[in-house]
């Protein structure tokens, strides 16, 4: 009798259960727009959180919600903003955005300052004088960037984190990981040049610490056409919403520090 | 009855942690406890499921499982009543709370069934069910429900300081067979023998037995 009574129990509680959850899905159910759920299956679902959202859902929610943009999936890029512009009816055009190390500071080009045998982490020997290279402002090459990359795009290549372009998706995680900050997100496209360089120390003393620093001399300033590029803090920076990329620059830097560093074979 | 109930409450979070005495969640425990925030949403939503399910599952105790004698279907019942009252808390969260299921939504799910939820409304009974003939139903109803916010703070407590230890536990320079997942196991071990000193300090502060 007593097994009736256990069955009849487990049955019953069973029961109200689902009839509650049935009751409670139909009568408290919330409409979401069914938008979200096409963008969400636009993105590339990697949920990097390089569009500053917790995830690609979230960033879904943000586009269909509160009108954000379309063009943040990094590592979609412009097929994935085309589809969500489709679903939104809003045309966008998108450049892949790229990371790009301004940094060439590799072992032959800037020796080290001390032997640094600490912790094998850029944020840790970062610390110590700003690294264990002569520049301070240097790549510190222990991979911290590396360890960050979901998509095997970025390794340490001599002393010096070098970016794959063809595996980047300009996520930005490299970037936010990086104590030196010397990873910068290019969205202005293979076309502009990039000054490889971060160091901000007066030209003699840069010329001392790397034999590829930026040492303010002006060259570029003098000789841009269209005022694109200035040197401030002792260390020349590209207006990109001024740049043409003319190349005039790229020519005029006796360092040769300023290149296309996405361009394919340039 | 406060000094009981007091004495409850921080022997919870002390004596008789969840986490780092009992063993019970160490899941969630060792898998969200990386970052501060995440580990502060995911024990705010423990507390919140502790709390709920204690509320409904000790009265479903006394009256229906022990008046037809049926004690050992407590965990199967346990488990059904807990998987339904989460999924509804989050569908009604999702309706008329939405801040909060913004808080808690994404945790919700994940501890519908863990196991430190199930032992507290299961254990609660084990150490109040028999306070209902001593002291009357609503007594020890508050007993247990004491207990179940004590075992969350507990929780949280336990979850907070070791999202700390982690902190530090990730840039040290362990030996290569170690790294990851086997220091924060060693971290946890430490973490949770600095919490046996505790033992008894709760008897002799509020000069109870319990």
């Amino acid at each position: 009798m007593s097994i009736v009574l256990a069955v009849v129990l487990c049955t019953v509680v069973g029961a109200l259960g689902a009839v509650i959850l049935v009751a409670a899905s139909k009568f408290m159910a919330v409409e979401e727009d069914p938008r979200i759920e096409q963008i969400t299956g636009c993105l590339a679902g990697a949920n990097c959180g390089g569009c500053g959202y917790a995830g690609c859902a979230d960033y879904a929610k943000a586009i269909v919600m509160d009108g954000v943009a379309c063009d943040k999936c990094a590592p979609g890029g412009a097929k994935s903003a085309a589809a969500i512009g489709k679903i939104m009816g809003t045309e966008v055009s998108a450049v892949a955005k790229k990371a790009v190390v301004q940094c060439q500071g590799n072992k032959d080009n800037c020796k080290p300052s001390y032997e640094y045998k600490g912790i094998q982490s850029c944020a840790a020997a970062a610390a110590l004088y700003g690294g264990p290279k002569d520049c301070s402002f240097a790549c510190a090459g222990f991979g911290d960037c590396v360890k960050a990359c979901k998509f095997d795009a970025i390794h340490i290549v001599n002393g010096v984190a070098v970016v794959d372009q063809d595996k980047c998706t300009g996520c930005g995680a490299c970037a936010a990981v990086c104590p030196k900050h010397v990873i910068m997100i290019q969205s202005a496209g293979p076309d502009k040049p990039v000054v490889m360089c971060s160091n901000c120390d007066r030209g003699p003393v840069a010329m001392k610490e790397c034999a590829t620093a930026c040492i303010a001399c002006g060259m570029c300033q003098r000789n841009c056409p269209s005022d694109a590029i200035h040197v401030t803090d002792n260390l020349a920076r590209i207006d990109y919403d001024k740049c043409t990329g003319c190349g005039t620059c790229v020519a005029k830097c006796p360092k040769k520090i300023i290149t296309y560093p996405l361009k394919k074979n340039a | 009855m406060i000094v009981k109930l007091a004495a409850i409450f921080f022997s919870m979070i002390l004596v008789n942690n969840y986490v780092l005495v009992k063993f019970y969640g160490i899941c969630p425990f060792l898998g969200v406890s990386k970052k501060l925030d995440s580990s502060l949403g995911m024990s705010a939503a423990v507390i919140f499921v502790m709390f709920m399910s204690t509320a409904v599952t000790f009265p479903i105790q006394i009256f229906v499982l022990d008046p037809a004698d049926l004690g050992y279907l407590q965990t199967i019942v346990f488990i059904l009543v807990i998987a339904v009252l989460v999924q509804f808390i989050e569908i009604f969260l999702k309706k008329y709370m939405v801040s909060l299921y913004n808080a808690l939504g994404v945790y919700l799910p994940l501890i519908t069934t863990n196991c430190c939820v199930l032992a507290v409304t299961i254990l609660v009974v084990d150490d109040y069910g028999a306070d209902v003939q001593t002291l009357g139903f609503a007594a020890a109803y508050i007993e247990s429900l004491v207990c179940a916010i004590g075992s969350g703070v507990g929780f949280m407590l336990a979850m907070c300081m070791f999202s700390g230890v982690r902190k530090r536990v990730e840039v040290c320079d362990a030996p290569g067979p170690f790294k990851g997942l086997p220091i924060t196991l060693v971290a946890a071990a430490i973490t949770s023998l600095s919490f046996m000193g505790f033992g008894g300090i709760v008897e002799s502060l509020f000069n109870v037995t319990l």
